[in-house]
């Protein structure tokens, strides 16, 4: 166990070394810099003195090895689109707002997504299953933004419950918070329906079934328990999906969030607020598929990984 | 491929065919697929002008009328023919994009299942390493270093969309090289490439098609989601996603320009997300006799 989970460690650690060198080398290498003005061009020897200030006239290697150590002392620098303010208050400040709203859409996925799953996996192939498999992929496979613009059409322009975007009080909040539900909405309602079909159709339920226990108990004590594990995993990288979704969310109605940074700061080669953004999602979920495969090896006691016959 | 039972692999086709066809989610897709790609490819006779003609200027932003069924856009182009040459872009972006997936996912996939060791370890956490950055993150990288246009995109969204099929045929190479017939095979002395081209490979197919399937709207989705940020497809080649960003500037009046290519977009891909969906229940062993 204690080998396994070294072992794991050590190649999360190698790929996020991976990610990073190249993410890295990838963002120097789009032509054009972060001071290359073109309207107002800076003098020869102003340019070169902000690019001495921002370490950037070092080799590459150099400014990758010097980030890289103040990041693992959480000094992420200053975002060079805001340079007024310390990088962790920024990205304290968006994320606070995507967080709020992404979690309330988590809070509002799960219990629909999980009764979706459990109503389709009781009454397979009958209509109810496939109205809610049907919006389960609907919800998959069609982009946030897609929704989000039938969801504009429907409630601001149509009936004009809420308003087209922005964010003040709780009626500019509740279409972003149904979008940003969507996504893991889906996913938890398919895979609650496969796991429970899979449990519904072992021995002990069908002995559970012939002592003559009620139908709900044997649903939900019974199947719902045993499939919740598989159910589990899938729930801890939605929080970090919630970042790219707020990319597309918070276009759309006009949040003041994470989101638009993401793709600003590789518009103007905000360098520093680039690397932070990616560390942090990359160091998030390579933290929460480690977390994932150890609780695996913990709530579920039929697998013991690195051991055979399991 | 075995006649007497027509199969593939462990697969029986007539027996998937009949799980596959009663499916109705699975129907419904196939069925507007299928309306769809009759549509491109009769295009240049349903639609009034060219995807990039602008010869409607005196009409700009028209509302949906007979002679324009989903109006006129900002620069005088008929909306009806860009959103159904858009299906052409959209179709060609996924189907491509799951082609050249299957090509760097199935030797990648096959070898690290097969060989194991050293090789295994560097091909997964290659695996991994894709897989712990959002795809939509490293594509908008990609494309601002490679510079957008269709075929860029189309390559950079196979290098973000390989590792599904790859895990997939690595597990099943790994199950399938413990079966019988190929440690028989080895006992006899077969070469490694035959027992893994000869015999595992094609055992594995069942599962790589439905891969593939699967394959082709999530492209479909990360290229309109490319687009809609401004880095996808170069106009004018008409991309549902760009259409609904452009069009987002004037949602309160001209409407049509965000709705129409926001139905068809949701509706391809849901219907091909249904059809692969149908085929990996009609192929999983497991789910039979539930669907």
């Amino acid at each position: 166990m204690t080998t396994y989970i070294i072992k794991r460690i050590f190649s999360s650690l190698v790929s996020l070394i991976i990610v990073t060198i190249i993410i890295f080398s990838m963002m120097h290498s789009i032509p054009g810099g972060p001071f290359d003005e073109t309207k107002m061009p800076l003098s020869p020897a102003a340019k070169e003195k902000i690019l001495k200030m921002y370490g950037l006239d070092k080799p590459l290697y150099v400014q990758y090895v010097k980030y890289m150590w103040n990041a693992l002392h959480f000094r992420f620098g200053k975002s060079y689109q805001s340079p007024g303010e310390e990088m962790t208050d920024l990205i304290k400040r968006t994320l606070l707002v995507s967080a709020f709203l992404g979690g309330l859409g988590l809070a509002l996925a799960f219990p629909i997504g999980l009764l979706l799953g459990i109503i389709s996996a009781i009454k397979p192939n009958s209509l109810v299953d496939y109205l809610c498999t049907a919006l389960a992929s609907y919800t998959i496979s069609v982009p946030v933004y897609v929704s989000s613009i039938f969801m504009v059409f429907i409630f601001s322009l149509g009936l004009h419950w809420f308003p087209t975007g922005g964010f003040g009080g709780p009626k500019t909040w509740i279409m972003p918070i149904i979008a940003y539900s969507l996504f893991p909405l889906g996913i938890i309602a398919r895979y609650t329906r496969s796991s429970m079909l899979e449990v519904l159709n072992e021995p002990y339920i069908l002995t559970a079934k012939s002592k003559g226990l009620s139908r709900w108990r044997v649903i939900i004590h019974h199947a719902f328990k045993n499939a919740l594990i598989p159910i589990l995993t899938i729930m801890l990288p939605m929080f970090t999906g919630i970042m790219t979704g707020s990319i597309f969310v918070e276009k759309i109605f006009r949040i003041p969030g994470l989101g638009g940074y993401f793709v600003t700061s590789i518009y103007k080669r905000d360098y520093p607020l680039e690397m932070t953004l990616i560390l942090f999602i990359t160091v998030s979920l390579a933290l929460t598929y480690l977390v994932i495969d150890i609780l695996y090896t913990v709530i579920d006691p039929r697998v013991r990984l690195g051991k055979k016959g399991r | 491929m075995n006649v007497k039972t027509l199969s593939v692999g462990r697969v029986d086709i007539l027996e998937t065919w009949r799980y596959f066809h009663k499916n109705k989610l699975t129907s419904i897709g196939l069925g507007v697929i299928f309306v769809f790609i009759l549509a491109t490819i009769f295009a240049p006779l349903i639609t009034p002008a060219g995807y990039a003609e602008q010869k409607y200027l005196h009409e700009i932003n028209n509302f949906p009328s007979i002679s324009h069924w989903f109006g006129v856009d900002a620069v005088g182009r008929d909306y009806f023919s860009r959103v159904i040459y858009g299906i052409r872009v959209s179709l060609l972006v996924g189907s491509t994009t799951a082609f050249i997936a299957l090509f760097i996912g199935v030797p990648l996939g096959a070898l690290a299942g097969y060989l194991g060791g050293t090789v295994d370890w560097i091909v997964m956490r290659l695996v991994e390493t894709f897989s712990v950055i959002p795809p939509l993150l490293v594509a908008i990288l990609f494309v601002t270093v490679a510079g957008s246009g269709l075929q860029n995109v189309i390559f950079i969204l196979a290098l973000v969309s390989w590792m599904d099929i790859c895990r997939l045929v690595r597990g099943e190479v790994l199950t399938l090289k413990e079966r019988e017939y190929s440690i028989a095979a080895k006992a006899i002395g077969a070469k490694s490439y035959r027992i893994l081209f000869r015999h595992l490979l094609p055992n594995a197919v069942a599962p790589i098609i439905v891969g593939l399937v699967l394959c082709v709207p999530n492209a479909i989705m990360l290229e309109a989601m490319l687009s809609f940020l401004g880095v996808g497809v170069n106009p004018p080649t008409p991309s549902w996603g760009q259409m609904i960003s452009d069009g987002l500037y004037y949602i309160q009046f001209y409407w049509h320009l965000t709705l129409f290519p926001a139905i068809f977009l949701a509706l391809t891909v849901l219907s091909l997300s249904f059809i692969g969906d149908g085929l990996r229940d009609a192929v999983d062993p497991k789910l039979r006799g539930r669907r």
